[in-house]
């Protein structure tokens, strides 16, 4: 079981920022994610694109922003338990809460924060008619464990970074790589692109473009896709397809948590502290409705500010504290580091 | 003139018409979301970026409607129920020469 503190689901930039806002009151973040790495949509979506709205940053890439972020809260150790989906919540009679992920990973926390944006990201599923019957039996949406590939026929559709990444990725494993898109033009970055051109020219990856794949055959698995290249319809033998369209959000198990819910958001106490219908449980972020309410990432992270104080009051009610800058009190790690202004130079005049 | 007449026709096959404005620089996507035609969270995930498709449309009048870009046209090459008249809403931009346009949602996936 891990234990928390505050235990935040959904590592976007709001739920990152809260593990800094919650480490200056000596609080511990664990945050739990469905995609494999931390910063939710900014690292899912559009890392190369620029943000303009950060405070005092001009403009900052929404990777580099991520970057940022897990650097600042280094510092506060938190801990992570990324690619699975929180699934279920309990709350015991002491008022803390048991998040159990659909791996069945429990995490033990005093306060639960929501930052999870639109919702978990789902993968994007190809509407081929007979798709549910090959899952886990040739057909994943999403690469888990690239091994079992090793020695394998694969077959990978899509046009995005995944798609060509996942594709370079598996030449060295899978005995043999096909990618297929509607289009000879990738949406991928173009080293990606070079490379993947370069591996063709080598005869490890095999291209089939413009075209796509309308159909599936097998017995008790996958045996053949049916690939539809212009007017032209065929089948190839292959042990595993792979369609990689992207991710979609949805806000999946939360929304049977007994929260309040309204369109599609979680509703909290904006005047007060974006605590949910349940207390301990907030919801901050892209996650959460309010009137008034603003789907950008500075309110995102000043919605975490304010939700530390709360929690930092909920866990020590007898406890009295003052908001302190850091400029005044520095940056006390748990990792044992600490940053803090330097001491004035005192100088005299003669 | 400042608003444009737009029939929408939602994930429900209902038909609604709305007034446009021309001068708030808005596009397709952020019109149904103004006027709640489609459930937030399931329209603009990607904010009007032409990374997600969760926007496309099907244009069902003859308007002349702006060029395609590259990023909208391989977006929707790799989107889902792409028709022939298939575009991003995020990618249309409210103008006076679209009144009168006729556009229906895409299914969600």
């Amino acid at each position: 079981m891990i234990k928390t503190d505050i235990l935040i689901i959904g590592a976007g930039p709001t739920g990152l920022f809260a593990v800094f806002e919650a480490g200056l009151l000596k609080l511990r973040c664990h945050l739990i994610d469905a995609l494999p790495q931390p910063g939710g949509q900014c690292s899912e979506i559009y890392p190369k694109k620029p943000i303009y709205d950060i405070p005092a940053f001009p403009e900052i890439l929404a990777g580099d922003l991520v970057k940022n972020l897990m650097k600042q809260i280094e510092p506060f150790e938190p801990g992570f338990t990324l690619g699975e989906r929180a699934e279920t919540i309990k709350k015991l009679e002491d008022g803390s809460f048991i998040v159990t992920t659909e791996k069945g990973t429990k995490h033990h926390a005093k306060i639960v924060a929501i930052a999870g944006g639109l919702g978990s990201f789902e993968p994007r599923k190809p509407t081929i008619s007979n798709i549910a019957a090959f899952e886990d039996k040739g057909v994943e949406y999403i690469i888990r464990d690239p091994e079992i590939y090793r020695n394998k026929n694969v077959i990978i559709s899509g046009g995005g970074d995944s798609a060509l990444d996942w594709s370079i990725f598996l030449t060295d494993i899978a005995k043999s790589v096909s990618l297929i898109h509607r289009r000879n033009e990738f949406r991928g970055a173009l080293d990606s692109v070079e490379k993947v051109q370069e591996l063709k020219n080598l005869a490890k990856i095999e291209m089939i473009t413009p075209a796509e794949v309308i159909g599936l055959v097998g017995e008790n698995k996958l045996e053949e896709v049916t690939i539809k290249r212009g007017a032209e319809v065929f089948n190839k033998e292959c042990d595993h397809f792979i369609p990689l369209f992207g991710l979609a959000p949805k806000l999946g198990p939360i929304a049977d948590w007994g929260l309040e819910i309204e369109k599609n958001a979680i509703k909290v106490d904006n005047s007060l502290d974006y605590q949910t219908n349940i207390p301990g449980i907030y919801a901050i972020g892209d996650v959460n409705t309010y009137p008034g309410k603003l789907k950008l990432i500075l309110c995102g992270f000043h919605e975490a500010t304010l939700m530390c104080q709360s929690a930092f009051q909920r866990i020590f009610p007898e406890k009295r504290y003052v908001m302190k800058y850091t400029t005044v009190g520095g940056v006390e790690g748990f990792d044992g580091s600490k940053k803090e202004a330097p001491k004035a130079v005192i100088k005299s005049i003669d | 003139m400042t608003d444009i007449k737009i029939t929408i026709i939602d994930r429900q096959g209902v038909k609604h018409e709305v007034d446009a404005p021309t001068d708030m620089n808005m596009n397709l996507m952020e019109i149904v979301r103004t006027f709640e035609l489609a459930p937030e969270g399931t329209i603009g995930i990607c904010g009007g970026m032409a990374m997600c498709a969760s926007c496309q449309c099907y244009v069902l009048s003859e308007h002349e409607l702006p060029e395609m870009s590259y990023d909208e046209d391989l977006m929707l090459a790799e989107a889902f129920n792409v028709k022939d008249n298939s575009r991003l809403g995020c990618q249309i931009f409210i103008k006076e020469e679209l009144d009168g346009l006729k556009i229906e949602l895409a299914p969600e996936v």
